[in-house]
């Protein structure tokens, strides 16, 4: 084998590139979930539960996106039957007003950037 | 074969240093246009296409013109084309190159761009374009590397592969009349709404590629020795002359229906381009000219037999390829979008930045060219296939 | 043989599958919802207004000059957040990159089909107001690559600016010139507190144009510039015999903006 050394430097330095998330996952503090500002009225319900929210909520949207763009279905009937206005703007926001403290929290925290608010109002208050 | 990218002249080494460089310079515009958006061009609400868009369509031209090397090397065994079908294949595949960043360029949110794959549309011609774009590249990159593994090791070329050399000759008329139907199907553009818009691509695409391809061969001839045969040239010449008497042919067809005719929306267009409309005359005006001019003298030199492959020939080829260019590359879209829908006159000039993206993306190509050019000459001149005259030349002398 | 047999049915296995996904997509296929409850049309409060196919009569007799028409377009602009560029300071875009809903034009420029030399000193004077056509046969939706623009059962033409790319193709499609791309970043030219803070505003280099106010309709309330109009612009079902827009017709001459086209405009003018 020929260049052994360039070679043999060169698989090295790839595999540590790659595996380089990993090692800084390791050597990082643990990943606390973010302790978030959900609203200010604790007794109101929001759409559907907190689970299911938590983890679809970005589906949710493109799915209500959908519907009320392509197909003018305007309202949302819950699994409990309570009926409401699909509105990023005027109906999610109107409870989490937040912004801060609820959607960029947690953002951040997982580090991804939607970028919703280059077209959609932020409620007043919050940038 | 990559290893022939390693072994090079000084000058190689240059040369791709200074394209790098010209990429980096025109990356950091392309940046800012991505950062302030497409505001920084020249373009606007009523001519809302421009440089980018219009150099993709020259561009799918000189890719698609490969199939005139292809054409008579395949269907009609002719031999002389061997030689040098790679270039034309390696040129088709730097062409899709720049054609596919131009429309990225072009686009408000590239980073939405596989939108078009996400929720395909077979009603838009755009949707088609991609994927022709895109088998295109995929037949030309297949085709042209596997036979020239197989010249190197001094093998024929697999079965598989002739077929895919036909495919990519009917697939090379296919991106060309895909990318006219962009412009043909539109309904109240005057200027593109007419039914030879791809006949009359394809015949400017099959004077000017090979045009560019000849002049780059003849530069190559100059600076490494690779000859492509005198009977090579010729025949390729006379292609050119002929494709080009189409392509002007093709063009008077347009100017006569648009003026016999009176409809004053057919003739608006050519108006506005060749003498200013209604009292504005633009920049345009004096290129297109500068394009009628090109044509008569490339013309004049490349009809005369006596002429055409000699010492002029490189003039008249640099003339029909600006002719050309400024016919496809600037008078199609301008002319196109003015007079505007409203029969008003909006001016377009390219901005500074815009033509530095542009000259961005023009460099990536000559990057990828030269790289694969250099793959072709190393194993060309590894095997010995340095001279297309040489066959000829024994050949004299047996007879 | 027995080798062409089995590299047969590989590719033709192949070919069965890619065909089949392609086909489902193409088809667009409704996808699974994810949401466990259920859409509806009908919006809280008030009655949707619907129709099979909407359409606009303008009696351009009742305008007398360009402000007449001006409240108009600010309701429109106000409505849906429609940043003004033309005359703004700004570094990056210039002039002829801005973004028009409901503007107006000389006749010459509105109708250019109409091509006599000498018309009434009142129509040389006049001015037209223009926006989009919500054409039976979008030339629009018909080359957007990305269905980003589509046309509703009901006639109207829209889009979804999220889905956009930015190519452009429908404002070259389109013979209206309806279509405006946002060249620059639209907040910038809009206040710190948009003038409607419950309808979203654009991004960079995203395509729009008039929605017909669709997202209005849809809550039971007439397009903004209709409502401001005082009923000099009539709006309503094209295919209802019993609609105001028919009755307009059936007693006014009207006339569309480039009808030989064959895009069928649902904007007619009372001239």
């Amino acid at each position: 084998m020929y260049n052994k050394t360039a070679v043999i430097a060169g698989i090295v330095a790839f595999l540590v590139i790659c595996s380089s998330p990993f090692w800084c996952g390791f050597s990082s503090d643990s990943y606390k979930k973010p302790e978030i500002v959900t609203q200010k009225d604790k007794n109101k319900e929001c759409v559907e539960d907190v689970a299911f929210m938590r983890a679809e909520h970005m589906q949710l949207l493109n799915e209500w996106r959908d519907q009320a763009l392509r197909n003018g279905s305007r309202v949302y009937v819950n699994a409990k039957g309570k009926k409401f206005d699909i509105s990023l703007q005027n109906t999610c926001l109107k409870c989490h007003n937040n912004y801060e403290e609820f959607c960029d929290k947690c953002h951040k925290t997982n580090n991804v950037e939607p970028y919703c608010w280059t077209c959609h109002i932020l409620p007043k208050g919050s940038k | 074969m990559v290893e022939k990218l390693l072994e090079g002249s000084k000058r190689y080494y240059y040369w791709l240093l200074f394209l790098v460089g010209v990429i980096a310079v025109c990356g950091i515009v392309y940046i800012y246009q991505l950062i302030n958006g497409l505001g920084v061009t020249g373009m606007s609400r009523d001519v809302s296409w421009g440089l980018y868009i219009s150099q993709f369509t020259y561009l799918v031209g000189v890719a698609a013109s490969a199939v005139m090397l292809v054409l008579p090397a395949y269907f009609h065994h002719y031999q002389k084309f061997k030689i040098m079908i790679i270039f034309g294949e390696f040129m088709a595949i730097a062409a899709v190159v720049m054609c596919c960043l131009f429309i990225v360029v072009d686009l408000g949110q590239p980073q939405r761009a596989l939108n078009v794959l996400l929720h395909p549309t077979p009603n838009s011609v755009m949707f088609y374009d991609m994927i022709v774009l895109m088998g295109y590249l995929l037949i030309n990159a297949i085709v042209g590397w596997t036979t020239l593994e197989a010249e190197r090791h001094d093998t024929p070329y697999p079965t598989w592969c002739k077929y895919l050399a036909y495919l990519s000759i009917v697939w090379a008329f296919s991106i060309h009349t895909v990318t006219a139907f962009l412009y043909a199907g539109i309904p109240g553009r005057h200027y593109w709404l007419t039914a030879i818009m791809a006949a009359r691509f394809l015949s400017s695409a099959f004077c000017s590629g090979p045009a560019i391809l000849l002049l780059l061969i003849l530069l190559l001839r100059r600076l490494t020795g690779f000859n492509p045969g005198k009977v090579a040239i010729r025949t390729l010449a006379t292609i050119i002359t002929y494709a080009m008497c189409l392509n002007v042919f093709f063009y008077l067809l347009e100017v006569f229906t648009a003026y016999y005719s009176g409809i004053p929306g057919h003739s608006a267009p050519l108006t506005f381009l060749f003498a200013g409309y209604e009292g504005v005359t633009s920049w345009v005006t004096g290129f297109m000219w500068v394009a009628v001019f090109c044509t008569v003298i490339c013309l004049t030199i490349l009809i005369n037999p006596n002429t055409r492959t000699g010492s002029y020939m490189p003039l008249a080829l640099i003339l029909l390829v600006l002719g050309t260019w400024i016919d496809k590359g600037l008078g199609l879209l301008i002319g196109g979008f003015t007079p505007n829908m409203y029969e008003g006159i909006t001016l377009y000039l390219p901005t500074a930045r815009e033509i530095a993206v542009a000259i961005g993306v023009y460099a990536v190509g000559a990057l990828v060219l030269s790289l694969l050019w250099k793959i072709a000459l190393g194993v060309k001149y590894e095997v010995g296939h340095f001279d297309g005259d040489e066959g000829d030349e024994a050949e004299a002398e047996a007879h | 043989m027995k080798k062409n047999r089995r590299s047969f049915l590989k590719v033709a296995g192949l070919s069965v599958f890619a065909l089949s996904s392609g086909l489902g997509s193409l088809a667009g296929e409704a996808k699974a919802d994810v949401a466990p409850g259920k859409y509806e049309a009908e919006p809280l409060g008030r009655k949707p207004l619907a129709a099979k196919r909407w359409a606009m009569v303008i009696d351009t007799r009742k305008f007398k000059s360009a402000d007449d028409y001006k409240p108009l377009i600010d309701a429109c602009h106000k409505e849906h957040n429609v940043p003004r560029i033309r005359g703004a300071q700004n570094a990056e875009g210039h002039d002829d990159q801005e973004i028009k809903w409901l503007w107006l034009d000389k006749f010459d420029h509105a109708f250019p089909d109409e091509m006599n030399e000498y018309l009434t000193p009142k129509i040389k004077a006049q001015v037209f107001p223009m926006l989009c056509n919500h054409c039976t046969n979008p030339p629009c939706v018909r080359v957007c690559p990305t269905q980003a623009t589509y046309k509703l059962p009901n006639g109207i033409v829209t889009m979804d600016y999220h889905r956009c790319i930015g190519c452009r193709f429908c404002m070259a499609g389109c013979p209206y010139g309806a279509r405006s791309f946002n060249f620059v970043d639209p907040r910038k030219y809009l206040p710190e507190q948009v003038p409607n803070p419950k309808f979203p505003t654009r991004m960079i280099g995203v395509v729009e144009k008039c929605t017909f106010c669709v997202e209005r309709l849809d809550k039971g309330m007439m397009p903004a510039c209709v409502e401001a109009s005082g009923g000099r612009i009539l709006f309503g079902d094209l295919e209802d015999p019993n609609s105001v827009v028919r009755k307009a017709l059936a007693e006014n001459f009207t006339i569309r903006r480039k009808p030989s086209l064959g895009t069928q405009p649902g904007v007619y003018y009372i001239i």
